[in-house]
Formats: C-alpha cells, structure tokens, sequence
C-alpha cells in the first residue's frame, strides 16, 4: 500500500516539475525534455531487463542503441539503385563469403579433435577468408562510396515508413545481442562489464567508418517523419481551425481583422510545432506502455519468478534444473531488443543518423545511473529513473550556472576567475550526476522505488 | 635483386613508423595496466575510474609546469613537466585516498560484491571527469617544452647514408626511461620488501594475510598510493608525448584494460606485456607496408596495394578485439591472473 502511494507520488512530483519548466522556461522546451525523457525511460527498462531481473551487467548500451538507429536508416532511406548496381553484387558476396567462412570455422572446431591441426586449420581458413574478402569487398566499397558522395555514397534502405524501423531496430539489436552473448555471456561480471564495453566501441567505430552502410561521419540526415512536418501543419484548414477554437478568448477581443490574422498566423506558426512534439509524445507513450505492461506480465509470471531465482542464487537454480545460459542469453536477447526499439526511436525523433555523437557517458553509462537511482528490479522504478535523470541532465546545465552566477556574484564583472568559473559550469552536470550515483547508492541502494519484496 | 642497403633501409623505416612509436605507446599503457591491475589484485573490483585518475594527475602536472613556466624555472633540454611530476603524484595520491576513504571504503568494509564496486566507480569516474573538465576544460592542452628531438630523420640520414631516416623525439625517450625505473621500483618493492611482500599475500589470500597479522587498510591506502602514481606518470607521459584532451584518457580506458586483461588481471608483468603487446598489434595491423616490401622485393614482385591489414581507421578497435577475444579464449590472460 505505502510503495503504490511512493509510487504515484513520485510521479506526480516528475509530472509537476515538467509542468514547472513549461510555466516558467517553455512549453516546447518542456516537451521536448519529455520526449527525451520517455525514450530514456525504454532504455532503462531495457537495462532493468537485464540487470534488475537477471543481474547482467551490460556496459554496452550505446552499442545496441545505435545499431537501432542505423535500422531508422536503413528501413527508411530511398534505396540508392545506381550504388546496388555498381557495388550491391560484391557487398553481397564478401557477407557470403563471412558466413562461409564462420561455418566452416564451426564446423573445425566441431569435427577436428587435435589442438593443433584445429588452430592450423582455423588461422588457414581466417586468412583465406581475408583474401578473397580483400578482392570482392575493397572495389565494391570504393564503387559504391564513389557514387554521388555528397548526398548518397551508400546502398540506402528500404524505402519503408520510418516507424517500422522501432520493429526492425528491435531485431537488429536481438540479432546482435544473440552472437554477442554467445561470445561473452559466460564470463563472470566483471569481463562481461568490459567484454561489452570494447564490443559496444567495435559497433561505433563500425558505423563511423562503413561509409557504404550508412554514409559514417557524413551522417544521415532528414530521416523521414511518421508525424505531419510543421509547414504542412500550417496550411490545413483543420489545423487552423482547431487552433483559433482554443485561442477564442484572445482573438475574439482583437476586432481588427488584419490584427487578427496576424495573431492567428502567429499562434498558428507557434503551435505547429508544440503539435509536432505532442504528436510525438503520443507515440513514444503508446510505445512505453506496450513495453511496460509486457515488462510487469514477464516479471510476475513464473519466468520472471525463475530470474530472480537464477540472479539471486546461480547454484540453486542450476540445481533445480534451470540452464543458466539459455536464460542469461535469452534475457539478454531481451533487453538489447528493448534498447534498439529506443534506439530507433531516439533516431525517429532527432531525424537524422549521427554515428559521431554516440558517446559512452550519455549512451552508455547515464542510463545506468537511472536504472540504479530509479531502482534496479523495479520496471515503474527505471520509468521514474530514466525521467528524473534525464531532466536532471538536461535541468543540471541552467543550474549549475545559475548557481555559478550566485556565487560569483561578489567578484567583478571582469575577473578572470569569474569568467573561468562561468564558462565550466555546465561541466558540473557530470559532477551532480556522479554525487547523485554515489549518494543513491550508499544511502539508498535499491533506488527510488525499491523491488517489491514478494512473499509467498 | 635487393642489396643489404634495402634491408637496411626497410628495417629503418620499420623502426621509425612501428618500433618507436609502439615502444612509447606501449610504455604509456603498461604504466596505466599496472595501476588497474594493482587495484583489481587488493580491491578486486575493475576501476573505471582510472582513465579518469590519469587525467587528474596529468592536470596537476599541467597546472604546476605553467606556474614553474612562469617562475622561470626550467630543466633546459628536459621539459618541465618532469620537474612537476612529484608535486603531482602527491596530490594525486592525496586525491586517491580522499576517494577511498570517502567512497570505496564503505562498500569494502561491508563487504560488497565486486559490481558494486564497480557502479560506485562509475560514479567516481563522472566526478572525477567533471572536476578535469572544470577546472582544465575540455579542450587540447600541449604542455611539452625543452628539446623536442634526439635525432631528426634528416640527420639520421647524413649521419648513416641511408635514405630512410629514424626520428626520435626525446618524449619517447623520456617514457622509456621514466617506465623502466617506475616498473624496476615497483617490483623491487612488491617482490623484496615486507610492505610489497604483504600486498602480494593480501591479493593471494585475503584471509590468510590476515590472520598473519597484515593491516589491510594500510595495504589499500598504499595500493592506491601506487596507483594514483603510476596514473599520474602515464598520464604525463601520455600527454608529453601527445596532448592532453579529457576525453582522449576517458578512452585510454578500453586499452588500458585489454592490457591488463591480455596479461592477466591481478599480475604486474602481464600489465607490463599485455600493454607492449596491445602497443604492437594496434600500430602493426593498422602499419602499411607498401614501402617495407618495395625495398625487400624485387621490383617485379613490387605490391601494388598499401598492403594494410586494417585502415587506420580501426586503431582503437583493435584493443577491443583483442580483448574480447582473450576474455573468449583465455580469460585467465597470459601469465595466469586471477580467474574470474
């Protein structure tokens, strides 16, 4: 009873302070910072999934984010045909080429008994592999590359609505996820922690430097909408219509006509793209629901039941007959496909692909702090998390100056250490975000909203 | 046909563009390696802090090279940031025990699994980066003075006759000398003295060093004595021999980790290998070897592509890769760590 109470107070408090910017900074600022928040949201679910419930420790979530927004891309883009014409054929036979070469290496491994012919046979079939990889791939890249480098210079997508890339981003990063967990999953945490560190950097520098795919460093940019664009909005009649019902009061007390077109043009052009974002919002929301009430299905149901039982005590739930791996991998599978949905999304939303801006401490490490601040276990309490850590984020910069500001107030306008000391407060944000990680978690480990403790 | 001047050659110009620059690169990780290593061997937990430990330490330095600067006082040929080093480790390690006592000792006295070490050193890490960044910025910093070359490739050509020249700059030198006594310091210490031989005993076997008598918090607060030093000097030696950006020692981490890892986590010579191996491969797969094969071969058998591995453009990836693939293969490293 007093959790649920915790509970909604807590989100009425988050409710109120994004009220509170709307009132006091904008309403567009406002929403955008919700928009923002609410995609943080699924990527704490997403890490919730694996930490809270299974007790992976997953340091590479700027990797799965990002292969969700090259799906954004490659779902949404106009397939480029000249460049699958002159560079399509040898792209598909060096991905053939990778697969054959990782049967047969299974395939060795498998049948070969002999430690050494094995490894002979491997690194013989791994440079075979790089040669032929070396006639096929190179002239297909540089092909491709060289077509209209300025505006294409890679295969393209699909040519699909954006908002099938939140499905396909999903599976890119399951996809992911399967072979990395094979890879790493059975390491104890500390080497997964790192192991998926290292593998989430591989991902980036991937993206930043396969032009073909996805054009790296020269990024993608005006990703198509799956809600209307501003100046559309502005020239339907509805639109119109819809914004002089509510503005009624304000122009029925104008009674000049030309005053109250101009008005009208103006509130019109301002709240175009309030609609935009709130169109948005509309979305991402429905999104946060799905997931949520399939996160709370999966976490009451006896597999969620199992997972707590193989995250709490490993031997006993191996003991009971649970196999730890098909779980660890599964669960893990899980989670990354969340991350991808977000990362999709998070693509849909900037509307644009921009593989340089992947950084591990917004990516990766910051959705940790929400998870852990929000409550790791908890699904509402990573919601909370990813909320109130993002606007803290975002809230932390105006803060922090503000409070540089009050400070400094007694030193001269022109004091060197004043403008010193002006100029780096936004770097604080990263310093209250570390205080409140330490604070959480040496006073109140189980974060915000604590993991409800069943009892049977 | 080649003569003995291409093999010369060849192996000059191999020397110039891969064992130099791999030597100081390597000499830079292996200090950082020893540093992680250390602190997983007696805290058992992965510091993710350290990337962010070097640029603290290498700040410091920076900040008392510009005020020596601007006293005037200069060490001539060498630059003076050597002279400011100590001034630097000191406060580093002061800084490293104010974290201990303030954060990791709680977690350790209550005996908490090692993740939660390793989350609280996230949130370090993220005080740590915004002190770097507010007291320094985040922009580049070169803070190298004094004489920048030992010998130009131009006056190693005069002098040999050859016609490819091996550049030294004098901060490569610098770091192999500064590493070779820091790293005959440290095992002397932890192999021939009681304090070094107690370490040893507590990363062995916590409850036996106990029962013997050690102090272990005496042996954490020289464990990170130790570590913050040896951050302080890499990052210094790192940035004499680069530049000094916050973000680049953020991303010191992955290679600094993949060293420690590659040697085998909790044992001090694998850092030293480990950090001289992921030296090597990264500068060696990414090396083209066009010109190397022009002076070996005969010119018929001249290679017509660079002859590249990898472009350049995976430099940093590559320590990734190695280190995912020796967790895979043989998480206990190369000189048998402590496995996981």
């Amino acid at each position: 009873m007093i959790d649920r109470l915790k509970t909604q107070i807590s989100f009425l408090v988050m409710f109120f302070l994004l009220i509170a910017v709307g009132l006091f900074q904008s309403w567009s600022l406002s929403l955008a910072i919700f928009n923002l928040c609410l995609i943080s949201a699924i990527m704490a679910l997403g890490v919730n999934i694996q930490w809270g419930y299974a007790g992976l420790i997953n340091i590479g979530v700027m990797g799965f984010v990002a292969v969700g927004g090259l799906a954004a891309v490659l779902v949404s883009q106009p397939p480029v045909l000249e460049a699958w014409s002159a560079g399509g054929y040898g792209i598909i036979l060096s991905l053939f080429i990778v697969l054959i070469v990782v049967a047969i290496i299974f395939l060795i491994r498998r049948k070969i008994k002999k430690i050494v012919a094995k490894r002979i046979l491997i690194f013989l079939t791994i440079i075979i592999g790089l040669v032929l990889l070396n006639k096929f791939y190179d002239p297909a890249v540089s092909s491709i590359e060289a077509i209209n480098p300025a505006k294409t210079g890679f295969l393209g997508g699909a040519g699909l609505p954006i908002i099938i890339s939140w499905i396909v981003g999903g599976i890119f990063a399951a996809a992911i996820a399967w072979i990395i967990g094979n890879v790493t999953l059975g390491l104890r945490s500390d080497y997964l922690a790192i192991a998926t560190l290292g593998i989430s950097e591989i991902i980036i520098a991937i993206l930043k430097h396969e032009d073909w795919l996805s054009r790296g460093v020269k990024n993608v940019t005006g990703l198509p909408r799956p809600v209307p664009y501003e100046v559309n909005l502005q020239g339907y009649e509805w639109f119109i219509n819809l914004i002089s019902y509510i503005n009624n009061n304000k122009l029925s007390k104008i009674i000049s006509i030309d005053e109250k077109n101009e008005l009208l043009r103006n509130l019109v052009i301002e709240s175009s793209g309030l609609f935009v974002k709130i169109c948005y919002s509309g979305l991402l929301v429905s999104v946060l629901l799905i997931i949520l009430f399939f996160c709370n299905r999966a976490l009451n149901s006896p597999w969620g039941r199992m997972m707590r039982s193989i995250r709490d005590n490993e031997e006993a739930a191996n003991a009971m007959g649970k196999n730890i791996f098909k779980q660890h991998l599964q669960v893990f599978i899980l989670g990354s496909a969340v991350l991808g949905i977000a990362g999709a999304m998070l693509t849909t939303l900037n509307g644009q692909f921009t593989p340089g801006s992947y950084q591990p401490l917004r990516f990766t490490f910051l959705i940790w702090i929400m998870v852990i601040v929000g409550g790791s276990g908890n699904n509402l309490g990573s919601i909370l998390g990813g909320f109130f850590i993002w606007f803290l984020w975002i809230e932390a910069e105006p803060m922090s100056i503000f409070a540089m500001q009050l400070l400094t107030s007694s030193l001269e306008e022109s004091s060197l250490i004043k403008s010193h000391l002006m100029e780096s407060a936004p770097h604080l944000r990263l310093f209250i975000m570390g205080l409140v990680l330490l604070i959480t978690l040496r006073f109140r480990p189980k974060g915000i909203l604590p993991e409800k403790i069943r009892r049977i | 046909m080649s003569t003995l001047v291409d093999i010369i050659n060849a192996f000059a110009l191999l020397s110039n563009f891969v064992l130099v620059p791999a030597i100081s690169y390597g000499s830079q990780l292996a200090l950082g390696a020893l540093g992680v290593t250390l602190i997983f061997g007696i805290l058992r937990f992965a510091n993710f802090a350290h990337g962010d430990l070097m640029a603290f330490g290498t700040m410091i330095t920076i900040l008392f090279t510009w005020w020596f600067q601007s006293l005037n006082i200069n060490l001539g040929f060498l630059p003076t940031a050597i002279l400011a080093l100590p001034f630097a480790i000191i406060l580093t390690s002061m800084f490293a025990i104010i974290i201990e006592k303030s954060v990791f000792r709680f977690y350790r006295l209550n005996k908490s699994p090692p993740v939660i070490l390793l989350i609280a050193s996230i949130g370090v890490m993220f005080m740590i980066n915004a002190i770097v960044r507010f007291i320094i910025g985040p922009n580049d910093q070169r803070f190298f003075d004094g004489e920048k070359f030992i010998i130009r490739a131009g006056e190693f050509k005069e002098i040999t006759g050859l016609s490819e020249g091996i550049a030294i700059k004098s901060t490569q030198v610098i770091t192999l000398i500064v590493t070779l006594v820091a790293v005959m310091l440290l095992f002397y210490f932890l192999n021939r003295t009681k304090t070094g031989k107690a370490m040893r005993a507590f990363s062995d076997n916590e409850d036996l060093a106990l029962l013997s008598g050690v102090n272990p918090d005496r042996i954490v607060l020289i464990t990170w004595i130790i570590a913050a030093t040896l951050a302080t000097i890499a990052g210094t030696l790192y940035g004499l021999d680069k530049s000094f950006k916050p973000f680049t020692y953020f991303m010191l981490l992955l290679p600094i980790f993949a060293s420690a890892i590659l040697g085998g986590i909790g044992s001090p010579i694998g850092a030293v290998v480990g950090g001289y191996i992921i030296a090597f491969s990264e500068i060696m797969l990414t090396y083209a070897y066009k010109k190397f094969f022009i002076y070996l071969l005969p010119d018929s058998l001249s290679p017509t592509g660079l002859v590249q591995l990898l472009s350049t453009d995976y430099k940093f990836a590559i320590s990734f890769l190695i280190l995912v693939i020796v967790l895979v293969l043989r998480p206990s490293g190369i000189f048998k760590g402590k496995t996981l």
